[in-house]
Order: structure tokens, then C-alpha cells, then sequence
């Protein structure tokens, strides 16, 4: 007799599956072994990679930066006990959504910047002084950290924002007015500054 | 480098399924599985990189169908029981009816070692060291349950053709 594992397959075990690891989310919270939980949420820049640690939202990634990749250096510098879990992310992606309908300017979600250190994670802390709508050059956003000459590393400090979008480096632009690079590409960054930009 | 578990479970989740069908029977591969996950991500950490993920999965799986088997057995429930309607967790088509019940009526460690080597396709060494004893003991365990699948379930004999 030939024993194939098909024997013991069954045409439903995708939704079976698929039901079985909702529970392993949920019961991966409830014992607190989801560290790093993540959703996808579709968006006007793209398919956008929302991960966050109990501390709060940590990670939001663009198409471009490669998902997988994205979840393998998460995997690796915050554990590799990562989950697809969307209910963690629920708040982060109703604000997002709002935010790209135009209904919000202002992100008021807990974050864990644990992700950047030192210089970097200073100047990322102070770009929602940026309000909605505005846009400073990389070197007013030296001054605004208190480190006039630092303007190459403010450029380097918004070229790896672990928390684009929410914390908005696509208002920090070059000196001549042109938008210069961006983690999600310059027509992300283009089409950012247009939604913000009033009617 | 160590995969995210997402990808573990991506990738290992379906065979840890039907193995957990045949050990424990359709009822409760559900909940064998769902403990089997949840104590590989609690141990994930310290897998060494190197380590092949899917026999240490099934090695949790051995581990959590016993428990599950022993919660059941101080239960009236008949081991291997097939429900009569089916159940949120995918009863496979009654055609197969009575497949599972030539393999709930395997011996123990039969049932394991044709789980191990043809539904998840483990070498005999790496069985052995889940259930213990030799290769050459693996081996002849899985022969043994297909000798007897082979007697209770004819019908096999003729389908399934190799892969």
C-alpha cells in the first residue's frame, strides 16, 4: 500500500488552517508570546506593513522596502516570535486610513521606537513638531534638534524612519523646495505632501 | 538566521495538521495543534539556526497528542472516534471513513511511526529520536502499521498511487 500524506488532507484544510492560526494569535497574546505582532492594510501608497510590540506600533513599511525582508530584520533585531495578528494593529490602521480619507492630521497612537538609536531616534521624535500641511528643510530640522550642522545626519535619520507616515519625515525637504528621497519612493513622498497640502 | 515564526507556521502548519489527525484522530487534531504551536513559539527563541524546524515541530506534536490522548483517556470518549456531522476543524470526506478507523485501531507506536515517516516525511533517525530506540525499530514500527493498514483498509491497496 502507498501511504501519501494526501490521505490525511482534506479539501477544507485551508479554512481550518486558517481558522487555527487566528487562535494561535489570539492565544499567543493572551500568553504573552506575541512580540511582535503585524497586518497589512491597503492604502492609497501602496500595501503597507503595520508591525507593533507590546510597547506600542514599531514598524510601517512600504511595498518597496520588501515585506518579507522587512519582517526578517524585524525577526531578527526584536525576536522571532513575529505573528500576523491584525488586532494588535486595529487602532494603527483605523488612524491610517483616516489620515489617507483626509479625517486626520494628528496621530495619537503609543510607539516603540526601539528600532532607532541616538541622533536618529531624536530628530524621528521631533518631526510631528512638522504640523499637517507644512514642510521644513533638512537643515530648520537640524536647528529644530539643536544641531545646526548636523544636516546630513538629519537626512539620514528620515532615510531610515522605522515609522513612516506616522511620524512624518515626507515633510522634511530640500533646501531648493524639491522633496528629495524618501523610504517609500518620491512619488509616496509627492503624493503625501499633495493630500496635505490645502485645497 | 531564524525565520519569523509567521513563516514556521506558513510553511509547517499543514503537515502538523494531518499529523495530528492520525495521532490523535479529526476530533481533536485542532487542539493538538493549536497546543503544539503555541509551545514551539514560547521555545522559538533558543532552536538553535541550524535546526530543522519541521521534525522539531513534529517532536512537539508527539509531545502534546500524548497529552492530549491522556486528557482523553480519563474522558468516555473512544479513542479515534470519528464524528458523525462535521466539525469546524475539517472532517476529511466520508470516503475515508474507513482509513481512519484502520489507524485509530493501529497500535501506539505504529499509528506514530507511519505518522512521522509518510505523512510528515521524517528519516527513521530522526524518528527515533522522538519516540525513542532505534532507526532500525522506527523502521520496522512504520512497516508494521502498514501491514496492518494495508490489512484493515484494502481498498488502499489500489489508490494513492506513489508520489
Amino acid at each position: 500500500m502507498t501511504m501519501s500524506p494526501d490521505h490525511f488532507a482534506s479539501p477544507s484544510d485551508a479554512d481550518t488552517l486558517s481558522r487555527l492560526r487566528d487562535r494561535l494569535a489570539l492565544g499567543a497574546d493572551a500568553e504573552g508570546l506575541l512580540d511582535v505582532a503585524y497586518t497589512t492594510m491597503d492604502s492609497p501608497v501602496g500595501t503597507l506593513l503595520l508591525a507593533a510590540t507590546p510597547k506600542g506600533l514599531v514598524r510601517v513599511a512600504y511595498d518597496v522596502e520588501d515585506h518579507d525582508r522587512v519582517l526578517e530584520s524585524l525577526s531578527r533585531q526584536i525576536s522571532p516570535r513575529v505573528l500576523r495578528a491584525p488586532r494588535r494593529l486595529d487602532a494603527a490602521a483605523r488612524e491610517l486610513d483616516e489620515y489617507f480619507g483626509g479625517q486626520r492630521r494628528v496621530f495619537d497612537l503609543p510607539l516603540d521606537l526601539s528600532l532607532s538609536k541616538g541622533f536618529r531616534q531624536l530628530v524621528q521624535r521631533h518631526l510631528p513638531q512638522i504640523g499637517y500641511g507644512q514642510t521644513r528643510s533638512y537643515r530648520q530640522v537640524a536647528e529644530l534638534v539643536g544641531n545646526p550642522r548636523a544636516v546630513r545626519a538629519v537626512g539620514t535619520a528620515c532615510a531610515t524612519n522605522p515609522l513612516p507616515v506616522v511620524l512624518p519625515c515626507h515633510r522634511v525637504l530640500k533646501a531648493d523646495g524639491t522633496p528629495g528621497g524618501y523610504v517609500g519612493g518620491p512619488h509616496a513622498k509627492r503624493m503625501l505632501l499633495r493630500l496635505e497640502a490645502p485645497a | 538566521m531564524k525565520q519569523p515564526f509567521e513563516k514556521l507556521v506558513a510553511q509547517h502548519g499543514g503537515t502538523v495538521l494531518r499529523v495530528c489527525r492520525v495521532i490523535v484522530g479529526v476530533h481533536d487534531a485542532g487542539d493538538a495543534w493549536s497546543e503544539t504551536f503555541l509551545a514551539a513559539l514560547r521555545a522559538y527563541p533558543e532552536l538553535p539556526d541550524d535546526a530543522n524546524a519541521e521534525a522539531w515541530l513534529v517532536a512537539i506534536a508527539h509531545r502534546k497528542a500524548i497529552d492530549v490522548l491522556r486528557a482523553r483517556k480519563r474522558q468516555p470518549v473512544p479513542v479515534g472516534e470519528i464524528p458523525e456531522v462535521p466539525t469546524a476543524l475539517g472532517v476529511p470526506g466520508a470516503r475515508d471513513r474507513d482509513l481512519w478507523q484502520a489507524v485509530a485501531a493501529l497500535p501506539e507506536k505504529q499509528r506514530q511511526a507511519v505518522a512521522y515517516h509518510y505523512v510528515a516525511g521524517l528519516a527513521y533517525a530522526e524518528i527515533a529520536g522522538i519516540l525513542g530506540g532505534t532507526s532500525d525499530a522506527a523502521r520496522r514500527a512504520a512497516a508494521d502499521g502498514i501491514k496492518n493498514l494495508r490489512k484493515n483498509y484494502p481498498r488502499a491497496a489500489t489508490e494513492g498511487a506513489p508520489s
